[in-house]
């Protein structure tokens, strides 16, 4: 049986004829009928990316945004019935997007908003007590290995995609400077919470993700910038919530 | 994250609920007896963890809960989706909802998730798939399941049974239980054009757990037939409320849920809507059941 | 740096971020549940605001891209972008790139 084969291509193409033996009640053909579902699909999913793309819709638009949403859409249906996480190709498909190519941020704004996306519903983690760090013996220290908050993301971005999200979602928020910006999102509970970062803190943070020692994320982060501060590394480490384990 | 798990599994009473939307919590926290339950839309709780998991960890502290899918494509021509049907039980079985349902309709194909409840037609092969489907749901699940009948728009050639006795069909050699959205009967009956208090008649309401209500919008078809859409985006209308209280009298009372999704208004207008089912279910005596 | 050092250098880091951040952390009053979702909601019920007037074939054709508005990329001046090439997202730049 292909019956719903056709049905799936129809309902995608509106170029596609209504899929043989669908009629109304009376044995017509169903006609418009059918185009309800055919914007049922397309239309719960543009909403769904513009629930999930608020910056880029403010930023192209809102007429815009559907319209290209629309394509999104169309080439990208989601792969999993869960719609909160709708929209990964979104970046990739941004990328290649050529009439937007002088919009070069826009696909590093979309990995923000997934990121954040992906920050809001990841597991939660109890922080370990501020003062766990203390009851180590210092010679341990740079042993130290973490898990950190799965919360945790972190978005490289030669754009000032922090700035930029705020000017779309903040009030009176300034102009964004020309910088490159790379954004760390934590949750320590259930807000999200942004903030630029250097390079080096990054780099900082990823090695310790990855499960490398406190010594060797140091290196790490020293390599790539050579007056970066461990205190205030650690101190972010401990205000963000982000150590959950520390493994001896 | 689906580790502290909530306590009282209770049963969902012959009342009024709503499904739940997060900007109605306060609402509802605020006047709890104004509902008597609340149902979740599982794939919304299908993350790792966050704000959601926590309203609903807590909701199920003092309300009881229905479970309802809306993505499980039971009546797919494709296998069920087995990481799905994992995730579905693993949220069942913490949260250990009242009622536990899903949708005679299908959404994906070929590994593409279509986000709408699109019809099956009512043929002996069906019958059959959706059956081994909902085995294979209540084998994983561990639980009973209800199966809702569906707004539809079109009509299939091939069809060759009704609705009802699809359903009934279903429903007996699966095992299931049946959810009865009486906006979707009435939806459908105009846009099929048969007497939805016939329907009504015919529908073994014996096998019904729970009922749906919601509102729906107008408009036509090529030829200027009256096409209804079921967009739960509106009040319940006064003819679904005449058929409800007709399926009452019929079905005895039964847990009722107000359904709206798009344009949601504010709590007090959704708590209104639920006073009034509640009124309705209040009148119906108990004894009257089938 | 030697191990020594850096097994020193390390632990008086960490003191200093202990301390530190014991002063300053505030009584920060936790979080409530409340709050509206974030992401796309799955729903059971008809698209909003969708009906069969209008439907697909006019809304959403899929394969034109027209610009019909502009959004606040217009008013974002970066001159001298990180990468060294000046950027700005005008609308006149939008429909220049437009494939004809």
């Amino acid at each position: 049986m292909a019956v719903q084969s056709q049905f799936a291509q129809a309902l995608l193409d509106p170029a596609h004829p209504v899929p043989d033996g669908v009629v109304d009640p009376s044995g017509r053909p169903a006609g418009k009928r059918f185009n309800v579902y055919r914007n049922n699909v397309v239309v719960s999913l543009l909403d769904a990316m513009e629930t999930a793309f608020p910056v880029i819709r403010k930023l192209i638009g809102t007429e815009n945004f559907r319209n290209l949403a629309g394509l999104y859409v169309r080439q990208h249906p989601p792969k999993s019935p869960l719609l909160m996480f709708y929209g990964t190709d979104f970046p990739a498909f941004l990328d290649g997007f050529t009439p937007l190519a002088h919009v070069p941020y826009l696909a590093d704004v979309a990995r923000l908003e997934l990121a954040r996306r992906s920050a809001y519903h990841a597991a939660d983690a109890t922080p370990v007590p501020a003062d766990a760090l203390s009851q180590i013996a210092p010679a341990r220290l740079m042993h130290l290995r973490f898990t950190l908050a799965p919360a945790l993301q972190i978005v490289p971005s030669p754009y000032p995609v922090v700035a930029l999200w705020d000017y779309n979602m903040t009030p009176d928020a300034p102009q964004p400077p020309a910088e490159a910006q790379t954004a760390l999102i934590t949750r320590p509970a259930f807000d999200l919470h942004m903030q630029v970062i250097p390079p080096a803190v990054a780099a900082f943070l990823g090695a310790l993700r990855q499960g490398n020692p406190l010594d060797t994320a140091f290196d790490t982060a020293s390599a790539l910038d050579g007056a970066f501060d461990l205190t205030a590394g650690i101190v972010l480490l401990l205000q963000s919530e982000l150590i959950v384990e520390i493994h001896l | 994250m689906l580790d502290a798990q909530p306590k009282r599994p209770e049963k969902v009473p012959n009342r009024a609920g709503v499904g739940f939307k997060a900007q109605h919590l306060d609402g509802i926290l605020k006047d709890p007896d104004s509902i008597g339950w609340i149902e979740i839309h599982a794939e919304n709780y299908m993350g790792d963890g966050g704000r959601p998991i926590a309203q609903l960890r807590h909701l199920r502290e003092q309300f009881p809960v229905s479970c309802h899918g809306v993505g499980l494509s039971i009546g797919a021509e494709v296998p069920l989706d087995r990481d799905h049907l994992a995730r579905l039980k693993k949220l069942v079985n913490w949260l250990e909802p009242g009622l536990f349902s899903e949708h005679l309709a299908w959404s994906t194909h070929d590994s593409h998730f279509l986000n709408d409840l699109l019809p099956v037609p009512y043929t002996h092969a069906t019958v059959d798939r959706v059956v081994a489907h909902i085995n294979q749901v209540q084998d994983t699940v561990g639980r009973q399941m209800l199966l809702e009948n569906p707004s539809t728009y079109i009509a299939f050639e091939e069809s060759d049974r009704s609705e009802i006795d699809f359903l009934r069909e279903v429903s007996e050699r699966s095992g299931c239980g049946l959810l009865l959205d009486v906006n979707n009967v009435f939806v459908s009956a105009t846009n099929q054009n048969y007497s939805p208090q016939a329907y009504i008649d015919a529908f073994p309401t014996e096998r019904v757990g729970e009922l749906h209500l919601g509102g729906h919008e107008q408009d036509a078809d090529d030829f200027g037939a009256t096409l209804l859409i079921d967009s739960h985006s509106r009040p319940v209308v006064d003819p679904v409320w005449a058929l409800y209280e007709y399926t009452l009298a019929k079905a005895g009372p039964c847990p009722t849920l107000i359904e709206w999704d798009n344009d949601i208004p504010e709590w007090d207008v959704l708590a209104r809507e639920a006073a009034r089912a509640d009124q309705l279910l209040s009148a119906v005596p108990a004894a009257q059941a089938s | 740096m030697s191990k020594s050092m850096k097994s020193l250098a390390v632990a008086s880091a960490v003191a200093a971020a202990v301390v530190s951040h014991a002063n300053t952390a505030s009584a920060q009053s936790k979080e409530k549940c409340y709050g509206v979702s974030l992401a796309g909601q799955n729903g059971c019920a008809a698209g909003p605001g969708t009906s069969c007037a209008g439907t697909s074939t006019v809304d959403y054709q899929g394969n034109a891209w027209s610009l019909v508005d502009a959004g606040t990329c217009t008013e974002i001046k970066l001159p001298e972008m990180a990468d060294g090439t000046a950027r700005s997202g005008s609308t006149e730049a939008l429909e220049r790139d437009l494939p004809s």
